[in-house]
């Protein structure tokens, strides 16, 4: 009836993560507790839970990624405590069971549930704001993207106090992945919130591409594109064509765990290098997919506060497309041992040093923009400039890696831990955390707090390289990764520091916090009147902050690059147009009825519990028919309408 | 700086590439499920790939020589080609709102994706009898994982066909259901592609 379900399978030996369970849980009761009583829920659900605006979908992926970082970081902070107090004769506070599934879940939700929804929810933020439309190309299943996102990261949270999560690291190699190593449903539960996930990632790829080259306001050519919708093109292109190989590999580990298949077994012919090959032929355009938006944040941020235009803007677009393909030739640099010949080792050497030549095109074009720019030093900005002096110095470190007798000196050990560590949190999460301070005001009507802004970029930047720039010599001293005991006491004094450094960035977080509370206390004196607070260049700062639902009420005409830019450099004045109906999607509870279902598959198909497996997947398709039926899907406001809500969002004074 | 003045740019400035403003919902539609037709086929690629690394690991089993009925894989190739050729009929026909016209088409249509189905499934029904289940052999784990993901493919379509032959009975040829009958020819045309790649590399290539 349960399937493999019992009461066996809470793991009431192991205190620590039920009480962290009972904390959120109660976290949660809290929150929901607050809601119910000041009946907020329709609200709730009429303005966020069925929105299909672009706006809102965007905010409530940021939402959901800042609230998977803490557990991320949680993860994060009981490592480093664990090695810097297991050394030696001590056994620190975590069972190598536990400690093996809390490396699995960091990686598993730092690159799934944080590093990806920023850079969608940024995305779906920014993106049609740029390109001067109303929405997305395909608003409902933009809003069933983000709850099956959701519904993943919940899944995973679950594994906390219902059975366990993988013990495989974040990559869930075979044969340790395989029935025969890892028979209980550790491994069950990283393959089905992955497959949901991606499947959420996949639409949301299809609708930034479709969006993107078919929505754009008329004159928007593609060479008058803004940089970040450019790096978002090809993030997204590279979800379309990555993501699948992740689907197809995932499901032919799932054959292989459930149906007793061969694909990456030790015996009957299985390959587990296979899995190897197919998990990288994903994973290198992935890291692309997560540090190519970065790069267009960082281009807009630069452009901004330098006061100029981008320096040449052509290569910038050259230098993303020559990275979105080259992305696709290097996936072997991750597993130089494997034992291919000198031959194949030395031609992804070569491949993986010469897609640093199109960044390191764009680092140099970032200079130049800020060279003799007016710069005003704001958070982004400096969140930029930590970029580029911390990301070079990771790209270095790169290029040491791609060359083969090197990497089988330093192949995992922690110097690729702090090689990856040093370009995923100073490349992507400073551009999420640069682009967050940057249209913060867009969203919501009013700017952060820059004092707290500012001190928390000093502790992310300094407990980095504390963090961090210790591993890089523990690497060199032979200190492999994911090691539950260190058996050299010499190793001791570094990881100390790297603890330390790991302290520094909980203050970064408290920050960060901070910021977001004093910045709503105080929002009564940093409202945005003008909609442009930066002085900004492109037509996302063109409309009010926060935006009305439609983005745009006249649909804006485009003759240049920065396009705002230059309307206002022509003193373009305000008069009153002649307004149009609007049609703007309706909302729809689809994205968070297929999202329930898909919690409910996901478990049971964890749990085979197959009577519900086959009635959540008939309770989905159910949904998707009654969908597929629907026509009405537009709500027109009218021209007048459209003409009394400029005229009170515009302060032109009461409907004539 | 408000909205309200941004119409102002003068239209003789709006010229040049891609710049003829936003494509009809038609367009966006279709270009749409194009790509995620790419997708679909990326997905297809890896399983090909698995395929063409597993296809000699028989581990003592059957090999694709001794399980292949070459006869059947011409039968299920051509019911699947003009099954096609109906489909695409139907769409001409419903381009031209010939309704009883596009209900005939994709009678056929659904028939011989139908027959199609059916003789893999006997195939694959006769494979296990024979003990040449998927978890016999890596190559037999790539064999019915790659053309299982057509015929579940296959499958979705026949579903989807009906599915709009009620939508276009309950509704008639309406500029929604046109869009949607694209999507689906684009999806039935594209499920061809993805055969004709079986047909090369598991069935020509793989029996001597």
């Amino acid at each position: 009836m349960l399937g493999k379900l019992s009461w066996s399978v809470i793991p009431f030996s192991q205190p620590l993560p039920l009480y962290a369970m009972g904390v959120v849980g109660l976290a949660i009761l809290a929150v929901l507790g607050i809601i119910t009583r000041k009946g907020w829920w329709p609200y709730l659900w009429r303005e966020w839970l069925t929105s299909v605006d672009h706006k809102r979908i965007g905010v409530m992926y940021l939402i959901l990624a800042l609230i998977m970082l803490l557990r991320g970081y949680s993860d994060a902070i009981m490592m480093r405590s664990q090695q810097a107090i297991a050394v030696g004769g001590a056994q620190g506070y975590l069972p190598p069971d536990h400690y093996n599934q809390i490396f699995s879940s960091h990686g598993t939700i730092m690159i799934f549930f944080v590093a990806m929804p920023f850079v969608i929810g940024l995305m779906n933020f920014v993106v049609p704001l740029q390109l001067g439309v109303r929405d997305v190309a395909f608003p409902v299943l933009n809003s069933v993207s983000f709850w099956l996102s959701a519904s993943g990261a919940l899944l995973i949270n679950v594994s906390l106090v219902i059975g366990n999560f993988a013990r495989t690291g974040w990559m869930g190699y075979p044969p340790l992945s395989e029935l025969a190593f890892s028979p209980d449903q550790g491994v069950d539960y990283y393959l089905w919130v992955l497959q949901i996930s991606g499947i959420g990632t996949l639409f949301a790829g299809i609708n930034m591409v479709t969006t993107i080259l078919k929505l754009r306001a008329p004159g928007m050519t593609y060479f008058r594109m803004p940089v970040f919708c450019w790096s978002a093109l090809t993030s997204s292109i590279l979800i379309v064509v990555a993501f699948p190989i992740l689907t197809a590999t995932f499901a032919m580990l799932l054959l292989d765990r459930y149906l007793g298949m061969h694909f990456f077994t030790n015996n009957a012919g299985g390959n587990m290098m296979m899995y190897v090959n197919l998990f990288w032929a994903w994973g290198h355009p992935e890291v692309y997919i997560l540090i190519l938006p970065a790069f267009g944040v960082f281009s807009e941020v630069i452009a901004t506060f330098s006061r100029k235009p981008l320096f040449s803007y052509r290569s910038m677009v050259l230098a993303l497309l020559a990275i979105c393909v080259l992305s696709f030739m290097v996936w072997l640099h991750h597993f130089f041992t494997m034992g291919a010949s000198a031959d194949v080792n030395a031609f992804f050497g070569i491949m993986s040093m010469i897609i640093g030549v199109p960044t390191g095109v764009k680092v140099f074009n970032w200079l130049f923009t800020l060279f003799r720019g007016r710069i005003v030093f704001t958070t982004p900005v400096l969140y930029s400039i930590g970029f580029m002096v911390t990301f070079v110095i990771g790209g270095m470190t790169g290029i040491l890696l791609a060359v083969p007798p090197v990497d089988f000196v330093l192949h995992n050990s922690v110097f690729l831990v702090a090689h990856f560590h040093n370009v995923i949190i100073g490349g992507v999460l400073f551009g999420a955390f640069a682009g967050y301070n940057y249209w913060f005001p867009k969203a919501f009507g009013f700017t952060l707090d820059e004092r707290w802004g500012k001190a928390s970029f000093w502790c992310w930047l300094v407990g980095f390289y504390l963090a961090f720039m210790p591993l890089y010599v523990l690497g060199m001293m032979g200190m492999t990764r994911r090691l539950q005991h260190i058996a050299d006491p010499s190793w001791r004094p570094l990881l100390l520091v790297a603890e330390l450094g790991a302290i520094v960035i909980f203050l970064a977080i408290l920050c960060m916090a901070a910021q977001l509370y004093v910045s709503i206390r105080t929002r009564a004196s940093r409202r945005d009147l003008t909609g442009d607070p930066w002085n900004g260049r492109t037509l996302e700062w063109a409309t009010s902050s926060p935006p009305p639902a439609y983005n745009f009420a006249v649909m804006p005409r485009v003759a240049t690059i920065d396009a705002f830019w230059e309307m206002k450099r022509r003193g373009l004045t305000a008069i009153e147009p002649a307004y149009e109906p609007i049609e703007m999607p309706r909302n729809s509870p689809i994205g968070f009825i297929i999202a329930f279902f898909a919690v409910i598959t996901g478990f049971s198909l964890i749990w085979q519990i197959w009577w519900l497996v086959i009635l959540g997947l008939l309770a989905i398709l159910l949904t998707v028919l009654v969908f597929g039926w629907s026509e009405n899907r537009q709500l027109e406001i009218a021209a007048g309408d459209v003409a009394r809500l400029e005229r009170v969002r515009l302060g032109l004074g009461r409907p004539a | 700086m408000t909205s309200a003045t941004i119409d102002a740019v003068p239209a003789e400035l709006v010229r040049g590439r891609g710049g003829g403003g936003p494509a009809p919902t038609r367009t966006v539609v279709a270009y749409g499920f194009w790509i995620f037709i790419v997708s679909d086929i990326t997905m297809f690629s890896a399983l090909f790939a698995a395929y063409a690394v597993l296809s000699g690991r028989t581990a003592g089993g059957p090999t694709a020589g001794e399980l292949v009925n070459l006869p059947h894989v011409f039968i299920e190739t051509m019911c699947l080609l003009l099954s096609s050729y109906a489909a695409g009929l139907g769409a001409l026909s419903a381009e031209r709102w010939r309704q009883d016209r596009f209900l005939i088409f994709s009678v056929f249509t659904f028939l011989l994706g139908a027959v199609f189905l059916f003789i893999e499934i006997s195939d694959f029904a006769a494979m296990m009898k024979v003990g040449a289940g998927p978890s016999r052999s890596a190559f037999l784990s790539a064999y019915w994982a790659l053309v299982g993901a057509h015929g579940a493919h296959v499958t979705s379509g026949l579903v989807w066909l009906i599915y709009m032959m009620a939508q276009v009975v309950a509704k008639g040829l309406r500029p929604h259901v046109l869009r949607r009958l694209l999507c689906f020819s684009l999806f039935w045309h594209a499920l061809d592609i993805i055969w004709v790649g079986v047909l090369t590399v598991v069935y020509l290539m793989g029996v001597p």
